[in-house]
């Protein structure tokens, strides 16, 4: 089917001993909350991210799903180092880039690009799109043979916008548009990895079909990587080819796509997955739902050893005192809980 | 085709399921013109329903579908100077659209409440959550503080906000997201409406979140024997709550109908386009989705003949009729009407043969 059958992602495939294109290790990001006017004192910290270990392989698209305020866009932000950890490690391509100062990074940052949630707020509306689809181009001061006005233009075609935009300012264009702009802005530089925040969530559902496919259309052609992030479980589904489950800054469950829906094992995915509607009124009727009680507890003082277990209805006294490691279950599985179950969802 | 008033009377029929009740909310022809410098946005072009007391009705579309434009005319909420409103909409016998603006500001937050999207927004960061529901309480019930506080606290409690006596006086920056969309349910409810709107109220949460809030809100009306509007762009949302179902495509309904029919046997290609172009969680994986191709239309200049057509895969087969004649909406079986020009027996014929086996 394509020619980069090395490296494209064969649908279901799991990873094989490959090199992590980029990988955290027990990554940690503290945001620091101070108090009070002259003398500022710190009162503690927002545990955004606390200890997340994960890699990305070339080829493969890893979503990660999780509710607000679970670390999934701050660990996004982490993996492209606009973020600087305050622990841990974060290596892309083998190169330890966790402190890395801006000058430094910037020759690294053609390597990875992002892809924010809002398109409206992402793109500067004082910029024509030429300009903000050449920026990368001309700040890298990438060798463009038929100049970058010819370049930006291919790129707008690639995603499916009128190259005769080239002139138009961001106003004039639909959400869905505005999506493949930041989508030409982030290819423009021809990355290995790019992350994707929340990329159509703000989108009408016809328009999301269309932006998934161009996505999953240009990693086949351009051999990209992604980092998926989504609050929702079947875009996830759809695009991912391994998944990881997070709740207040920690990995609750990671696997590949098949094992992680239809055999998930942490009870925070069996409450998410249960959660989710289906258009189809007669099912929804004989469907399990674990309704969870109460809140997210706060990230400023998450519940000791198992952050979950405030909320689980499976919780003994070794989850009040014991942290559960992630643990793997099978060659492609990882689940953080002491009381693992498989359950049939969806 | 048969002649438009003809049609129009079938098309508010539909809702009317249980024929005994009268409905309490009846809309006929409502049409919301917003004049601007580019032309006539003519954002809800036509369209009829009815809600009964203790019926959900499930109204779905995309943006710019009018949806949203509609629960603000039903509510009253239109500048007259800016939007030019025609037709009927009837709660309880009473015309909103011709009645006094004191008439209407009297009936919202009693009889009728709407419940927004966005929580944050639609809350006032400088009042406690407490003051805001006693104000709302007090404008239409004529009670001491103390009794409206004492409310305030019934209704939170009831909603399910831990330690309501207490909650009361937090401001609303103090919930969490969830928590502020229950207070807004507390609030609209306060007044016992007989009719509630809820405009995207499950968008901006999480998914656990989003199934406990329609939990609450299918008890809710349970008990109060509400009548209940969900305006949504989420169609797994309505199926999980709604009786009816009304399909808003450019400012009109294109498919209105009982919610099992409506997934089981829909009729409508944008209602095919909608229910396959989304990744679903309950069924087996596939490859590819199937979006609906194109963008949804200029409101200004709207497509002629059936405004669907540009991005109906379908359309080439009926040939010109589809580009010239706007098809009405027909009721056929079970209260179940569809705007399209295939007609019922041939839209079943091609959802069997093409559409049901890719879903």
């Amino acid at each position: 089917m394509t020619t980069s059958a090395v490296t494209a992602p064969a649908a279901g495939a799991t990873v094989t001993a490959r090199e992590p294109i980029v990988e955290l290790r027990d990554v940690r990001m503290h945001f620091p909350v101070a108090q009070g006017g002259l003398l500022r004192r710190k009162m503690g910290a927002v545990r955004a991210v606390d200890g997340v270990s994960l890699a990305v392989y070339g080829g493969e698209t890893l979503g990660i799903v999780g509710e607000s305020g679970c670390g999934k866009s701050t660990t996004g932000r982490l993996m492209t180092r606009l973020l600087e950890p305050t622990g841990g490690q974060v290596v892309f391509e083998g190169q330890d880039i966790t402190h890395l100062s801006t000058a430094k990074l910037r020759p690294l940052r053609r390597r990875f690009q992002m892809i924010f949630q809002d398109p409206y707020s992402s793109l500067n509306p004082r910029h024509t799109i030429g300009t903000i689809v050449g920026a990368p181009l001309r700040l890298h001061g990438v060798e463009t043979p038929n100049g970058v006005k010819r370049a930006v233009q291919d790129l707008l075609e690639r995603v499916g916008l009128n190259p005769e935009h080239y002139n138009r300012y961001p106003h004039e264009f639909s959400g869905g548009q505005r999506q493949r702009i930041g989508i030409a802005r982030a290819l423009a530089l021809r990355p290995k990895l790019i992350v994707c925040d929340e990329p159509v969530s703000a989108l009408d559902v016809s328009i999301q079909a269309q932006v998934i496919n161009l996505l999953e259309d240009l990693q086949n052609e351009f051999d990209l990587t992604y980092l998926f992030i989504a609050h929702d479980l079947s875009v996830v589904r759809h695009i991912s080819d391994r998944v990881a489950v997070m709740y207040l800054g920690k990995v609750m469950e990671l696997a590949d796509r098949t094992s992680l829906y239809e055999a998930p094992q942490h009870p925070y995915t069996h409450a998410l997955l249960s959660a989710v509607p289906t258009p189809d009124p007669a099912k929804e009727k004989g469907r399990e739902r674990i309704l969870l009680r109460g809140d997210v507890p706060s990230p400023l003082d998450p519940p000791p050893a198992c952050v979950f277990h405030t909320r689980c209805w499976k919780a003994q006294d070794i989850c009040r005192v014991v942290e559960p490691p992630l643990l793997q279950v099978s060659p492609t599985h990882q689940v953080a809980c002491h009381f693992p179950e498989e359950r049939k969802l969806v | 085709m048969t002649d438009r008033s003809a049609t129009m009377a079938a098309g508010s029929a539909p809702a009317t399921a249980d024929a005994h009740r009268r409905p309490l909310l009846e809309v006929k022809d409502l049409r919301v013109h917003f004049p601007t410098e580019d032309g006539l946005v003519k954002a809800v072009d036509g369209l009829d329903f009815t809600v009964a007391k203790g019926r959900t009705l499930g109204i779905v579309g995309e943006s710019g579908s009018g949806k949203s434009v509609t629960s603000l005319a039903i509510l009253g909420l239109h500048k007259r100077t800016r939007a030019q409103l025609s037709g009927e909409v009837l709660l309880d016998g009473v015309d909103i659209i011709g009645a006094a603006e004191e008439t209407v500001r009297r009936l919202r937050g009693n009889k009728m409440a709407m419940i927004f999207q966005d929580p944050l927004s639609s809350m006032h960061p400088y009042y406690t959550v407490g003051a805001q529901i006693i104000e709302a309480y007090r404008v239409h019930n004529n009670v001491s503080k103390r009794a409206a506080r004492a409310r305030a606290i019934e209704m939170l409690s009831l909603v399910g906000i831990p330690q309501p006596d207490r909650r009361v006086d937090d401001y609303p920056h103090q919930f969490s997201g969830g928590m502020r969309q229950r207070a807004m349910i507390a609030m609209g409810m306060s007044c016992n409406p007989g009719l509630l709107i809820a405009d995207e109220p499950t968008t901006a949460l999480d998914v656990t979140v989003q199934a406990q809030i329609l939990e609450l809100m299918k008890k809710l009306q349970r008990e109060f024997d509400s009548a209940l509007i969900i305006i949504t762009h989420d169609l797994c949302v309505v199926a999980e709550v709604a009786d009816d179902i009304l399909v808003m495509y450019a400012g009109r309904a294109v498919e209105h109908g009982p919610v099992a029919d409506l997934f089981r046997r829909p009729e409508h290609p944008y209602t095919w386009g909608l229910l396959s172009s989304m990744p679903r969680l309950d069924r087996v994986r596939e490859d590819r989705l199937r979006p609906i191709k194109g963008t949804p239309p200029s409101l200004i200049n709207p497509p002629p003949g059936c405004r669907f057509h540009p991005r109906c895969p379908y359309a080439q087969r009926l040939g010109e009729i589809c580009w010239t004649v706007e098809p009405e909406l027909l009721e056929g079986p079970n209260d179940h009407s569809t705007r399209c020009h295939l007609g019922p027996v041939k839209a079943r014929e091609v959802f069997v043969a093409e559409v049901e086996p890719l879903l």
